[in-house]
């Protein structure tokens, strides 16, 4: 607990406790914990002198907060337009199927937690698949699930470590 | 490589002479190897073409300079991995890990061409051993992105050698901040994230308007799905970004800066972070910059994944940790934006076009261009398009030209349908129109707009009613709920059209859809809500007969829409292999040995798998 505390505390030096910050703030924390803990943004609150739901309406409104713990793995597919017309609903449906997992879930065993984004830059090779930052392009629903099944390989206790 | 010594630079005489001292240490007979690591490239494996190219330089064992670089996006990325080899400008394409030592044993060492990697012309399949031959780069200017590809951009000293901060070094020892305004105005500017507003006219009401401190932003969101110019521009030249701040605060009066970088781009974060840095160790940002009496900061936030905080106001309040929601805009941000204070907000692009207009003059710039759209804008051309990558050409310039001579036309031999424009707020432009002109005035008169730059290709297979239901859906999850008639005309709106594609379309659809559109154009809060239909309206407007299609015949012309159209199997084509019967989950596919197949309509689930698995096309889609 309170070792929880001092990461606050340091995240909330590290913007001179700036309310103007709590977004910057609030990704810091992310990145620390891979998702927003409720306690954590419980102190978080206090430091800044905000109530909670301020807190909420800024991790609710922004896709990229996570106030769940995500899975091992972070597999993003691109469904912008380029992505999209070059067949990402293919892709994504058969992520779905296979893995029984909808876009913005984790799959049961926290293998990974599956993101849908609107275009990531690349699209002159799409579509285009992210795994923990990896990017994969020209991806077809065959080649994806491979690199997906390849996750679960080599890895001997996926439900332990819950970071990414 | 790196000659300075972290020297706060405190006069402009000072920068001068660590051009010059930089210009003379480069010795002409000097090879470099330029690797693209722009995200195309880059997501093919190019930085590791670039370690490899570093690790054969440090080995090499001969007495001329030779340097390899990583550099940003050069264009053609689906070419991609790109190589470019100095001296001789060589232009090696597709390349893969086992070429480099071969490239740089003939090439930087001997200086022969490795002809299998080289660019091979389309219609002659004559190979083309330089840039400038290139169909693709012929027809472009480069203005935006003129040091794109040249320079390392984690390298503030390559800026500095290319001029890179004499623009600023002109307008602090030379001009006004009128004059600095004076000089945006003559080139006629306007702003690239979107709306074309003139940028000097912002500038001024800007500087005009009470209160302090006033502030400067960048608008880094590129929020428009299909679209990574200005991802390109971060990271491959991050520095030009910075100094075309640098320039609108002086002549704003403000010292406070903000860049607002898409939480999808990480590495440009990185790139921008490094560059502010840089900038700031040789005193180009922070107090009293090179011995004036100006001074401004920058610092740099990250989105959250909201496509709205792309609009001034939304974005105003994300940098306020607030959500991003727009407001009205009866008072203007240059009036009151970012904590209620005058403020500046121009698009990434804007603001990299600002040290070439004072370097080379407004004249110069508002020689490019059309009468009311002056110079260069950059377009990410992607989808149904040969050539796909990053152009910059100069405004007036047709789509047919920027499609067929740059973009080498559509792949697979398919018919031209539509190309699609300014993002979600943009419209489809048929073949009847691709010889109209790019500029603002010209895309809007045909129901789309210029946007930010995203150009999207599509061929006779999409079907333009799902083409306007994917933007419908992207709108209607994106509004941010703020005002009535975007939350919920989106979501009526996307009603309707899931049901046309369904093949359960009304007659009254479109006219449905034409009467919610004209109500949120006229009612909704910002622009996103006002400008949400365009894409069902262009597609009405030249699209008519698919939507009709859908409603009254049941069927889908593109043959996209799933239980719009049959599969049938063609007889002359089949050659009885059976592997459509092998693979059909529903057992309807029925045949025998040199027996053309035939696929029982009644049982067919219209899954496809036939037709994905047939190796001679002869499952067709009717
Ligand atoms: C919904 C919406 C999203 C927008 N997204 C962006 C964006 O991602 N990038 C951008 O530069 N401008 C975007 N704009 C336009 C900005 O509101 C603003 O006009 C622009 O950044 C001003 O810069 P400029 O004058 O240099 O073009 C968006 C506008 C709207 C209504
Ligand atoms: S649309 Fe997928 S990367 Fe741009």
């Amino acid at each position: 607990m309170a070792q929880d505390d001092k990461i606050i505390e340091q995240i909330v030096d590290r913007y001179d406790a700036d309310v103007g910050m709590l977004i910057p703030m609030m990704q810091d924390l992310q990145a620390e914990c891979g998702y927003l803990p409720l306690e954590q943004l419980h102190s978080l609150a206090k430091q800044l002198s905000l109530p909670l739901s301020r807190l909420y309406a800024v991790a609710t409104f922004y896709a990229s907060f996570h106030l769940a713990p995500k899975g091992a793995h972070e597999v993003t597919l691109c469904v912008g337009t380029v992505c999209y017309l070059k067949g990402a609903p293919k892709i994504s449906e058969a992520i779905s199927r296979e893995f029984h997992v909808e876009t913005g879930g984790t799959t049961r065993d926290r293998l990974f937690t599956f993101q849908a984004v609107n275009c990531v830059g690349a699209c002159a090779v799409a579509p285009v698949m992210i795994v923990d930052g990896k990017y994969y392009n020209g991806v077809t629903p065959a080649s994806a699930l491979e690199v997906l099944y390849g996750l679960g390989k080599n890895e001997t206790s996926v439900e332990k470590d819950g970071e990414t | 490589m790196t000659l300075l010594s972290n020297k706060r630079l405190s006069s402009i005489a000072e920068l001068d002479a660590q051009r010059k001292e930089l210009l003379s240490s480069r010795a002409p007979s000097t090879k470099s190897v330029y690797v693209c690591t722009g995200p195309g490239c880059a997501a093919k494996g190019s930085p590791k073409l670039y370690e490899l190219f570093r690790e054969a330089v440090s080995q090499a064992n001969v007495d001329v300079e030779i340097r390899a670089k990583a550099v940003g996006c050069h264009g053609l990325c689906e070419y991609g991995p790109i190589v470019i080899i100095e001296p001789g400008d060589i232009f090696y394409q597709r390349v893969e890990e086992p070429d480099v030592a071969e490239i740089f044993r003939e090439t930087v060492l001997g200086g022969r061409l490795v002809d299998r990697l080289l660019y091979e012309h389309p219609a002659t399949g004559e190979k083309l051993d330089t840039v400038d031959k290139i169909p693709f780069y012929q027809v472009q200017q480069r203005v935006a992105l003129a040091y794109n590809g040249l320079i390392d951009p984690t390298e503030i000293t390559d800026y500095i050698t290319e001029g890179g901060y004499s623009a600023l070094a002109k307008v602090l020892s030379s001009m006004t901040a009128e004059e600095v305004v004076s000089e945006v105005e003559a080139a006629g500017l306007r702003g690239r994230g979107g709306g074309g507003f003139p940028t000097a006219r912002k500038w001024r009401s800007c500087r005009e308007a009470e209160g302090s401190p006033k502030y400067v932003i960048c608008n880094g969101d590129e929020g428009d799905p299909g679209a990574f110019m200005d991802r390109a521009i971060m990271e491959g030249n991050p520095h030009s970004v910075i100094e075309g701040m640098l320039i609108g605060a002086y002549a704003i009066g403000s010292s406070d800066g903000y860049i607002y970088v898409r939480n999808e781009y990480p590495l440009s974060v990185e790139r921008l972070k490094l560059a502010i840095e840089q900038a700031k160790e040789l005193g180009l940002i922070g107090e009293n910059i090179l011995g004036s009496s100006f001074s401004f900061d920058i610092r740099i936030n990250r989105g959250g994944g909201a496509f709205v905080c792309g609009e001034s106001t939304a974005l105003m309040a994300s940098l306020e940790g607030r959500p991003g929601e727009p407001r009205a805009k009866y008072v203007h941000t240059v009036e009151s934006g970012l904590w209620e204070k005058p403020t500046n907000l121009n698009n990434v692009e804007t603001w990299t076009n600002v040290p070439a207009i004072i370097n080379r003059g407004g004249e110069w710039f508002a020689g490019i261009g059309t009468e009311k759209s002056k110079g260069t804008k950059v377009f990410s051309l992607v989808g149904k398009v040969v050539n796909t990558g990053l152009v910059e050409v100069p405004m007036g310039i047709t789509l047919r030209q920027i499609i067929d001579e740059i973009g080498g036309g559509i792949p697979d031999g398919k018919r031209f349908k539509a190309v699609q424009t300014g993002g979600p707020s943009g419209g489809c432009i048929p073949a009847e129109h691709l010889d109209a002109r790019v500029d603002f005035d010209e895309l809007t008169k045909l129901g789309s707009m210029m946007g930010s730059g995203g150009m999207i290709v599509m061929d006779e297979d999409t079907c333009m009613v799902r083409v306007a239901k994917y933007f419908t859906d992207f709108l209607q999850k994106e509004s941010c709920g703020k005002c009535t008639p975007c939350r919920e005309g989106l979501a009526q709106m996307l009603y309707i059209l899931d049901r046309i594609t369904d093949g359960e379309g009304q007659v009254g659809d479109v006219e449905r859809l034409e009467g919610l559109a004209e109500l949120m154009e006229g009612t909704a809060l910002c622009a996103l809500g006002k400008t949400a239909a365009n894409p069902v309206i262009s597609t009405i407007r030249y699209f008519r007969d698919e939507y009709d299609a859908h409603i009254k015949e049941k069927h889908c012309p593109a043959k996209e829409c799933r239980g719009l159209f049959r599969y049938e199997i063609d007889a002359d084509a089949c050659k009885s292999c059976g592997i459509c019967l092998q693979n059909c989950p529903a057992e309807a596919i029925t045949g025998e040995k040199k027996v053309p197949y035939v696929i029982d309509q009644e049982k067919c689930t219209l899954c496809g798998t036939c037709w994905e698995k047939c190796p001679f096309a002869a499952v067709l889609k009717v």
